[in-house]
């Protein structure tokens, strides 16, 4: 046992390395995409939750993990495949992850949502509370674009996806 | 049926699954290759945005559905997505039609009107099915829909909106809406149908009948109708029923534009 969580850590070094396409300060971990480690000898099946279905970046980051696993030494097959359930929802997002998006100016998704589906987020940059929602849907699957009234700048924030919705 | 191989031994689930499958997937397949017709002609950019959002999400569902058709032993997903006939397709007729008159490389005289109410419709029968889906006998459908599901909540959202702030506001709006509603009322029965196979697919516990489902979007509408200044007609099937392979030539150049590169080289990894 002590030998297989060693692997398991030296794969999870490597993970996060592994960044968001378009999110270069957060890596799959940090997203939350990793839901299972197996290692078998010299294999590693990954098992992932895809953010949005459509998103392009899917195949991208698959064939990231795989290669970035494989420069383990003790590696000869690496597989990342895609699940479904449990579904990924925007919980999963690490404190880490949440710190890592806003460094990008991006908003972490909220943490609550209101009875009627509505949410708010403040402003990655200066913090300010004072925000408004200006597209729902962003330049991607899983982000939208708002404007803080306070400091005057465009952001966009995480879509929160739930099971409740 | 907890997977694939449990399916595949029984062959009369697994062909019955795999009509549902393929009117899931070519539905979602045919409206967002619609949708993204509309790029870069919206009304206006955010909607553009929106919009190409929306029409990706449903892409990704469609694609979900091919998969599932690969896993029960169909073949390739994406053959199954571009290499079929226009009488091989269950997509609804209506989900086929052309945005309105002209092309999107010359001269798109397309109707908003028509868009806003065609995917506000079924957006919502979507939102039922998915619903009926989550507790599907078949477990990786079940899967599916509970992902769909959440994705789906944004675009009924979008499409709700759209349609009650145009059938309320002024100017020649609720008119064009009237008219697009009457339009989309008359092929919307054949997006509601489960097709001939339907009474089956209940039986077998892989969604709910269809004079459930078409109860509850029935509800729905009266529900979203009742503070409007007009009313839904009669939901009828007039150019057939889709399910069972009746198309309309719509569909054939569809199939044509969207297949074009996919066809120059088949086996090309992407």
């Amino acid at each position: 046992m002590p030998v297989i969580t060693t692997l398991e850590k030296a794969v999870r070094e490597k993970l996060a390395l592994v960044k968001d396409p378009e999110i270069d300060s957060v890596s799959v971990l940090d997203l939350g995409m990793v839901e299972q480690i197996t290692v078998d000898g010299s294999s590693v099946q990954v098992k992932m939750l895809p953010t949005f279905m459509g998103c392009p970046a899917l195949e991208i980051i698959k064939a990231n993990v795989e290669n970035k696993l494989l420069e383990l030494d003790w590696v000869e097959n690496a597989t990342a495949v895609f699940v479904y359930d449990p579904p990924w929802t925007s919980e999963r997002v690490t404190a880490e992850g949440r710190e890592r998006l806003k460094e990008f100016g991006i908003a972490p998704p909220p943490e609550k949502i209101g009875p009627d589906g509505a949410w708010h987020v403040d402003c990655p940059y200066c913090q300010s509370t004072y925000t408004t929602m200006d597209n729902i849907f962003g330049p991607t699957a899983c982000r939208s674009i708002l404007y803080c009234k306070q400091c005057k700048n465009p952001f966009e924030a995480m879509k929160p996806v739930s099971t409740m919705m | 049926m907890k997977s694939a191989q449990e399916a595949k031994a029984d062959q009369n689930y697994r062909a019955t699954l795999m009509e549902l499958l393929y009117q899931l997937a070519d539905d979602d397949f045919i409206i967002a290759f619609r949708g993204s017709e509309w790029l870069g002609l919206a009304p206006h950019i955010e909607e553009d945005v929106a919009f190409s959002s929306i029409n990706q999400d449903t892409m990704g569902h469609a694609a979900i559905y091919y998969q599932l058709l690969e896993d029960l032993g169909e073949g390739n997903a994406d053959a199954l997505a571009h290499g079929r006939e226009a009488s091989q397709r269950k997509n609804a007729v209506l989900l086929e039609e052309v945005n309105g008159p002209g092309h999107y490389l010359k001269k798109p005289l397309y109707d908003w009107a028509f868009t806003v109410v065609r995917h506000y419709f079924y957006a919502q029968a979507k939102k039922i099915r998915m619903e009926s889906l989550k507790n599907s006998s078949y477990q990786p459908l079940a899967d599916a829909a509970v992902k769909i599901n959440m994705e789906l909540y944004y675009h009924l959202l979008h499409w709700k909106t759209w349609f009650t702030q145009l059938a309320t506001a002024k100017g020649e709006a609720p008119e064009r809406m009237k008219n697009a509603i009457e339009k989309v009322s008359a092929d919307m029965g054949g997006v509601l149908t489960l097709g001939p196979k339907g009474e089956e697919m209940a039986a077998l516990g892989l969604i709910e009948s269809e004079e459930v489902l078409t109860q509850r979007w029935n509800s729905e509408m009266e529900k979203v109708f009742a503070p409007l200044p007009m009313s839904l007609p009669a939901v009828k099937m007039k150019r057939g029923d889709g399910r069972s392979g009746v198309h309309t030539s719509d569909l054939d150049s569809a199939l044509t534009t969207l297949s074009e590169v996919y066809k120059q080289d088949p086996v090309a990894s992407w």
